[in-house]
């Protein structure tokens, strides 16, 4: 049917040749399509037809902009949805404007990430959530969006928790006893993924050696029993046997690109369609490998927003480039900013030289 | 042009997504109606897979945008009616 090819197969020097191109093209694109990209660009000393050297010399938007700001670069007519995501700080939602287009666009190439992992085939599926997500299917939490648009992957969906949030034995038992003795996917935010499934394998000696988990949302919930990325994977796979582990690292204003833990658990790699940068949070320098410093993601799926270049509210460090399982820049998230520092990024985005 | 699939896929499509009788189904696009949303799309694509004996792959359940696709991707599996 249809065959998978890796999108984590391009070199650091092929990527940046490549990406320089077209992200230079998009910032072009968003300038003619958004007034209020254009107007922020001409205030941070970027006029149009200025020319780049390097990916890391285009300017970047903080992600916090879109808490703030309704930037679209398609007609409102064109609108076809629009994706929200609560952060940290509650009450402030980034809106994102999708059409049709990018809509189906990042679809394509979150499955094309997902299929490197997986393969083509949709794999029996074990959710570590609750399908009482779902009660309100008019209006579904963040959590809820990110575990629907991960169940195209799968197939003969099992929820490990019941509607009271409780795990649920009987539940995953069948599902082993059907699935466990082929390739089986499982899903879930890390901290569930830790509290819920790996507590319940371990306790009742369920083999999960068959299993691919892909996981994200971060170690801060883990942080009070000194879980992290080494001790996550190593108790798993001493435990349950589980031993194919994805980390993965991605955010709802560059939905579609994300970024995943290679087979070897020795940090994320990018797809080739996108890239991280490391910078210093006082000067906004890129740093050098090894330094951890302010995370900025480009990609060069937003094309109805202006989301392909953005500085994040994240603290990360690069461990090495072309040097790991996959090619490319190698990466480890370290949690997010102090609440001073992040103030800080949308204060001094006019730094962005 | 098999009706026999057709027919079928379309009470696959009346009882997946517990449409209502007046609703037109050959002509239904994803996300045309509340009950063709992501969600009802997960059963949709379980009651063809088990309505007819075949496998989706992810490729195909993403782009499975119609009931004119989802006719026409039965019939390119050689499903027959």
């Amino acid at each position: 049917m249809t065959v998978a090819t890796s999108v984590f197969s391009k070199s650091q020097a092929e990527r940046d040749v490549s990406l320089l191109q077209e992200l230079t093209e998009l910032t072009e694109h968003h300038r003619a399509a958004s007034v209020e990209y254009r107007r922020i660009l001409d205030a941070i000393g970027h006029p149009a037809g200025r020319r780049y050297e390097r990916v890391a010399d285009l300017p970047w938007l903080p992600v916090r902009l879109f808490k703030h700001h309704a930037l679209k670069s398609v007609p409102d007519d064109e609108v076809f949805k629009v994706l929200t995501s609560s952060g940290t700080t509650g009450a402030e939602v980034s809106r994102i404007f999708l059409d049709k287009e990018a809509a189906a666009a990042q679809q394509r190439m979150l499955s094309a990430t997902i299929q490197t992992v997986i393969g083509p085939n949709r794999l029996p599926m074990l959710l570590v959530d609750t399908k009482a997500l779902f009660k309100n299917r008019r209006s579904f939490s963040a959590r809820g969006a990110g575990v629907l648009g991960m169940m195209n992957f799968g197939r003969d969906h099992t929820f490990v928790l019941d509607e009271n949030e409780r795990p649920d034995l009987d539940a995953v038992r069948g599902f082993l006893a059907k699935h466990g003795d082929q390739p089986f996917l499982i899903f879930g935010f890390t901290f569930m993924a830790w509290l819920y499934l790996y507590e319940l394998a371990r306790d009742e000696h369920l083999d999960l050696s068959n299993g691919i988990l892909i996981h994200s949302g971060g170690w801060k919930k883990l942080i009070d029993q000194a879980v992290d990325n080494a001790e996550f994977r190593r108790r798993f796979a001493q435990d349950t046997g589980l031993t194919r582990i994805h980390n993965y690292y991605g955010m709802v204003e560059q939905i579609g690109t994300v970024y995943v833990e290679g087979p070897s658990g020795n940090g994320l790699y990018c797809p080739d369609f996108a890239d991280v940068i490391v910078r210093d949070p006082v000067t906004w320098e890129e740093v050098p490998v090894g330094t951890p410093g302010v995370i900025e993601v480009v990609s060069t799926l937003p094309r109805s927003y202006p989301g392909h270049i953005l500085l994040t509210e994240d603290r990360g460090v690069i461990h090495g480039i072309d040097d790991g399982d996959w090619p490319g820049k190698r990466f480890s998230i370290l949690g997010r900013l102090p609440r001073a520092e992040a103030r800080g990024c949308s204060d001094t985005f006019q730094g962005a030289a | 042009m098999s009706t026999a699939i057709a027919d079928r896929l379309r009470g696959v499509f009346v009882e997946a997504l517990e449409l209502p009788a007046d609703v037109d189904v050959e002509n239904l696009k994803y996300r045309d109606i509340e009950q063709w949303d992501s969600l009802g799309h997960m059963t949709l694509v379980a009651a063809i897979e088990d309505e007819f004996g075949v496998q989706l792959d992810t490729e195909q359940v993403i782009d499975m945008s119609s009931f004119k696709v989802a006719l026409d991707m039965l019939q390119s599996m050689g499903v027959e009616g």
